[in-house]
């Protein structure tokens, strides 16, 4: 058969030489190659100590926003929770009554939010849903956990800290959700 | 009574060695573990153990806790006495090696001059292959009382691959006892000490019988008795606990004293290189040039341990038809021809 580039190598299948029957030098170069290796960056990164940056774009765990009073963004349309193919988000919303107004941005908020990072596949979809801006997606993952409950996030998770009150905490939050987690 | 006393003296002597050379060997066998892991991960370009104290350095300590705390278990079908009896073994061979072996000269010490040595018998070399190929009981009987097919043919391969490489190994070590005309080892590490290391004149011996030591000890490439893909880790697959783990810890104790071996036999044993040590004894004392020997035996075995694992992870295991094609084909005719030339070198000199 006529071969269909003029790229094709045909395959010579010569008998070994004495010196590759030997078998020694061949031995001797691949020791090289892997006593070269010893002296090698290290492809390794110690976990813990020391992490990989995440692009700006990750989709990583949730967290609700607040605005720059403090007050919560969520007014529980209910719109992430429709747009969430994995059903992973719950919410119950309460009238805000005059005396909060310092805690909820409009009239409605979220009296309870939950999400299951066990369900949420991080699609991202309930951050573009959200007309509110009050939901999006920080550049670390869930951590692990002993039981099935625990990875049932609830407000008091998922909420940045206040930015009037807690400056600090919420400017480490805004990019590294983790710190808000150690401190918890 | 004078004689009781000496004798009394004497063998307490000898009981500290024992005793010194046993505990360094399972050091060194611990650490050589540390050392397999590490040198591994660097030459896949990972760090390796680290979590464990400094640099991963009581990593060893701690595979050793896990070994002895986990459960044991004796198959209800396997032959207990021999199941017991096949690690125990394999330890007890594994350490006997180390009597002849010289790991220096003499010290001083309380007046009385103490040998580096356990025994220093006049066969040395022959005890040292007789235990040694003692050492593939220990293999057979725990595959034989495993009573399980892949523990069987492990055995079987293990006896086969001993039995094939040390016809090989006597042959390219006979060459050396003709040029040296003594099989204590003592001696010929006297005799290395003022004619020169035994590899300048024995490049090709020294070559057979490292490839017959790498077999012997069941290290790759020709670790087919425990074959993880093939054989589900061979002989002892049946093995838990500290019974798998003297098993693989004879494995790294034989590693060590092969390496000894080796390094008395053709590197010249506690020879220090370039150095005339009955000069250097009379500046600096005995005893300091008998530690500094033991020191200088002690980095050719590092030495050696280190090819041990740099050969490991860097040459993929023989087929069993290769291995077996090797060792009969290759290696026995191949010492055959380096006894007769040496014979007839000796021979022409003598002339």
């Amino acid at each position: 058969m006529a071969s269909l580039t003029n790229r094709a190598k045909v395959l010579e299948q010569k008998p070994m030489n004495f010196m590759e029957r030997l078998y020694l030098p061949a031995i001797f170069k691949g020791m090289a190659i892997t006593f070269m290796h010893m002296f090698k960056k290290k492809a390794t990164i110690s976990y813990p100590e020391e992490k990989r940056p995440f692009s700006p774009v990750f989709r990583g765990l949730h967290v609700l926003n607040r605005d720059e009073e403090g007050r919560e963004n969520c007014t529980a349309c209910g719109l992430c929770a429709v747009a969430c193919p994995a059903e992973a988000i719950t919410m119950e919303g309460a009238e805000r009554k005059t005396s909060e107004e310092h805690l909820y941005r409009e009239e409605k908020y979220a009296a309870k939010y939950e999400i299951n990072m066990l369900r949420c596949i991080f699609c991202g979809l309930c951050e573009e849903a959200c007309p509110k801006d009050a939901i999006y997606m920080s550049e670390t993952f869930a951590p692990s956990n002993f039981t099935r409950k625990g990875f049932i996030y609830s407000k008091d998770e998922l909420l940045i800290p206040n930015p009037v009150n807690d400056k600090e905490k919420y400017d480490i939050a805004k990019g590294m959700r983790e710190a808000q987690l150690k401190n918890k | 009574m004078d004689l009781m006393a000496v004798n009394l003296a004497y063998g307490i002597e000898k009981l500290l060695l024992i005793g010194g050379i046993i505990t360094v060997s399972l050091i060194v066998a611990m650490y050589t573990t540390y050392a397999e892991r590490k040198v591994a991960a660097w030459m896949q370009d990972r760090v390796g153990p680290n979590r464990a104290g400094p640099f991963g350095l009581l990593q060893p300590v701690a595979d050793g806790l896990k070994l002895f705390f986990k459960e044991e278990i004796i198959p209800l079908t396997s032959n207990k006495t021999l199941f017991v009896l096949g690690p125990a073994l394999a330890m007890v061979t594994a350490m006997l090696t180390s009597a002849v072996i010289p790991w220096g000269s003499s010290i001083e010490i309380f007046g009385r001059n103490v040998s580096l040595q356990i025994a220093d018998v006049n066969i040395g070399i022959l005890y040292v292959f007789g235990v040694v190929s003692m050492g593939v009981y220990g293999i057979m009987i725990g595959g034989w009382s495993s009573n399980n097919k892949f523990s069987l043919i492990a055995a079987v391969r293990g006896a086969s691959q001993i039995i094939s490489y040390e016809l090989a190994m006597g042959l390219s070590l006979i060459a050396l006892l003709m040029m040296t005309g003594s099989l204590s080892l003592k001696t010929i590490v006297q005799q290395q000490m003022e004619g020169g290391w035994n590899i300048l004149y024995q490049p090709l011996g020294f070559l057979i019988f490292l490839i017959c030591v790498f077999a012997e000890c069941n290290r790759t490439p020709f670790d087919l008795p425990e074959a993880e893909n093939e054989l589900n880790f061979g002989y002892h697959q049946e093995y838990s606990s500290m019974k798998l783990g003297l098993y693989l810890f004879s494995e790294y104790v034989n590693m060590f004293i092969s390496s000894a071996v080796v390094s008395t036999l053709f590197f010249g044993g506690y020879d220090i290189p370039f150095v005339d040590e009955a000069a250097l004894s009379l500046s600096i004392g005995a005893n300091t040039v008998a530690l500094l020997g033991f020191g200088a035996l002690f980095t050719k075995i590092i030495f050696f341990l280190f090819l041990f694992i740099w050969v490991r992870w860097t040459i993929p295991r023989f087929r069993y038809d290769q291995l077996m094609d090797l060792g009969w084909k290759k290696l026995i005719p191949l010492a055959l021809a380096n006894m007769l030339i040496t014979a007839l070198v000796i021979l022409w000199l003598n002339k």
